[in-house]
């Protein structure tokens, strides 16, 4: 179990560097910034002094020398646009972030598992078929599309809900939150009903397929035969042995739903890290986009590690060189 | 569905008898009614992107035909100059809608299509070089594929885009980086299991080739799980770039895809004006909704333990 830690410690260290430089090198190719941030009249010795300040007139691998140094002191480098430091920049926006992804995953495990279980233990009738229908629905539309039809409807049509910001919100130990005060709440309901819905149809899928599985499997027929009630067979033989899937994939799932928040935060103009990346793209304001990449893949290669190293708990027969076999 | 069609039947069903697998393979889609609903709607969409050309009232792309008076107008509004109906109404620029459909449409498909096929054929040789070798040339490819999965096809996307820029190369390069990996672990996967099967061990006996045992008697044999990745991937690349080109990284302006089309509209959904977005979205829907029944329906007939 320590040997399998190591192992995937290393690994994660190794993916943390490696993604460090593709993005680095990626962002470096970028068009040059220069020609944004100097008034188009400046003069080549303006255009020198302006790139020689931000450190630009050094060779590729001096740069990314550079980077590392600093990156590893927690320095990302200035906004080119704000001119204020890029990790804190991003630190800013995070918890807006944050708040919607897990607003978005509690509201997909609360009503994903049970409407999955209840799919999968009634396949052929009308309600399963129905939530069957919806979870394709939710598994097929574009996250962009629903939020455009959830704006149309619920802001257009009805006028209920803001359609963009994030509203009124207050201090939770200092950070800014949404979800305690009533117009927050308006504001954060459709952001995280559309970034929900994707996840929240997988789940369905996920519990529906174990359930379906589980039901043949001879410990439930077992369990059956000895007299238990339909609740327990359920509940403790079905459920417990279909979890494992399912809390893995949950948790794999946190890393992604960060990621499509950047669509989501575009739609409904929520001020999160997401449309900030989205920003700094059009604006070429690549320290920023170096930072936020990097603070996103390390969360990914975080939450990876910590579901590998769980799961291995969970069941003993997962082992490095066995996961690549199944 | 050219996917499907580019599969040859396995040697040992040909060999079954009077039924033959083709027939039953029909009548097993032909079954669920949904997915029939799903094959017809999918092969009407890409009847009317293929003859856009000849069904749409207007070239979108030609400016010449653009009437700026025209712009914005609902549904089923008459042209102010030449009296032709718009039935989905037209953009800021004036442009009809319906013939803007038609070739969004188009473009999205190819794009879809395009890429999946390259992907998927990256991933069938990788994914067969994996399996057969083994050794450090399976750990390499698979290690970089695990890593590749662990982030979201759209975070990988965005990074290439914002690093290549915009057009349509670039956006399938995209798609094809953020695809291959799932068709290299099918293959992969179904090529270790069928390797130890008896029927290779047959082919063996009789002294086959090695490349006719990989190629006529594992591929097809490989082949089933493919084809339901590939088509629920055709979708997925459809929505991967109608969302990049709705975030303004996808397409160039002037040949829009149905994501282009929906960012264009979006700036006016607030002030009601919500057939610029609204129809091209229905179009995005319907495709990818018809892809999927029909993918799922693959996956129902080709998955043997759902099988009683």
């Amino acid at each position: 179990m320590l040997a399998f830690t190591i192992r995937r410690l290393g690994q994660s260290l190794f993916v943390l560097v490696v993604m460090a430089f593709l993005v680095f090198l990626g962002v470096y190719a970028i068009g040059n910034p220069i020609e944004l941030l100097v008034n188009p009249q400046a003069d080549d010795v303006e255009r020198a002094r302006a790139t020689a300040a931000l450190g630009l007139d050094k060779p590729f691998l001096e740069q990314f020398g550079i980077f590392i140094a600093r990156a590893a002191g927690g320095d990302l480098g200035r906004s080119f646009v704000y001119n204020i430091p890029a990790i804190q920049l991003i630190l800013d926006k995070l918890p807006a972030t944050l708040e919607l992804a897990a607003v978005a995953m509690v509201l997909a495990i609360a009503l994903g598992i049970p409407l999955g279980l209840l799919a999968g233990l009634k396949p052929h009738s009308f309600i399963g078929r129905s939530i069957m229908a919806g979870s394709i629905l939710g598994f097929s539309l574009p996250t962009f599309w629903v939020g455009l039809v959830l704006i149309m409807l619920f802001s257009v049509q009805l006028g209920w809900l803001p359609p963009n910001g994030r509203g009124e919100t207050v201090l939770l130990l200092g950070v800014p939150v949404s979800f305690l005060t009533l117009d927050g709440l308006a504001h954060l309901a459709m952001p995280a009903l559309n970034l929900a819905l994707f996840k929240l149809s997988l789940l369905i899928r996920l519990t529906r397929a174990g359930t379906r599985e589980a039901l043949l499997q001879d410990y439930v027929k077992f369990a059956r035969a000895k007299g238990l009630g339909p609740g327990r067979v359920i509940g403790v033989h079905v459920l417990k042995n279909i979890l494992i899937p399912i809390v893995t994939v949950i948790g794999l799932e946190l890393g992604s739903v960060i990621a499509f928040a950047i669509v989501t935060e575009s739609i409904f103009a929520w001020p999160g890290s997401g449309k900030l990346l989205i920003d700094s793209i059009n604006q070429l304001d690549r320290p920023v986009i170096v930072a936020y990449l990097l603070v996103t893949v390390t969360m990914f290669i975080v939450i990876n590690f910590v579901v590998d190293v769980l799961y291995s708990l969970l069941d003993p027969r997962v082992r490095l060189g066995t996961v690549a076999a199944h | 569905m050219r996917v499907a069609t580019a599969e040859s039947p396995p040697p040992a069903a040909r060999a079954a008898g009077a039924e033959s697998p083709w027939r039953r393979f029909a009548a097993e889609f032909f079954e669920a009614r949904l997915a029939v609903l799903g094959l017809a709607l999918l092969v009407a969409l890409i009847a009317v992107a293929i003859a856009a050309p000849l069904v749409s009232p207007q070239n979108p792309y030609d400016l010449a035909q653009l009437d700026v008076l025209d712009s914005k107008l609902p549904p089923g509004e008459h042209s102010s100059t030449t009296g032709k109906t718009y039935w989905l109404g037209t953009d800021d620029q004036g442009r009809d809608m319906l013939s803007g459909i038609f070739y969004g449409l188009r473009i999205s498909l190819a794009v879809g299509v395009a890429s999946t096929v390259i992907a998927l054929a990256l991933g069938l040789v990788l994914g067969l070089a994996a399996a057969y070798f083994g050794g450090w040339v399976d750990a390499a490819i698979m290690r970089i594929a695990d890593i590749q999965l662990s982030f979201p096809a759209i975070l990988i996307a965005l990074i290439l885009l914002a690093v290549l820029g915009q057009g349509i190369d670039k956006i399938i390069a995209a798609l094809v980086t953020v695809q291959w990996a799932y068709y290299a672990r099918t293959v992969r996967s179904s090529a270790l299991v069928e390797r130890q099967k008896e029927y290779v061990e047959a082919a063996k006996v009789l002294a086959l080739s090695q490349r006719r045992i990989v190629f006529r008697h594992l591929l097809p044999n490989c082949l089933p799980p493919l084809i339901v990745v590939a088509t629920v991937q055709v979708a997925h690349a459809i929505s991967l770039e109608a969302t990049l080109s709705f975030l303004g990284l996808g397409l160039p302006i002037t040949e829009p895809s149905l994501g282009l089309l929906i960012a264009n509209g979006f700036q006016y959904l607030l002030s009601g004006k919500y057939w610029i977005s609204f129809y091209p979205g229905l179009a995005l829907l319907l495709t990818i909704v018809a892809i999927n029944l029909v993918a799922d329906q693959l996956r129902d007939i080709l998955n043997p333990r759902l099988k009683k």
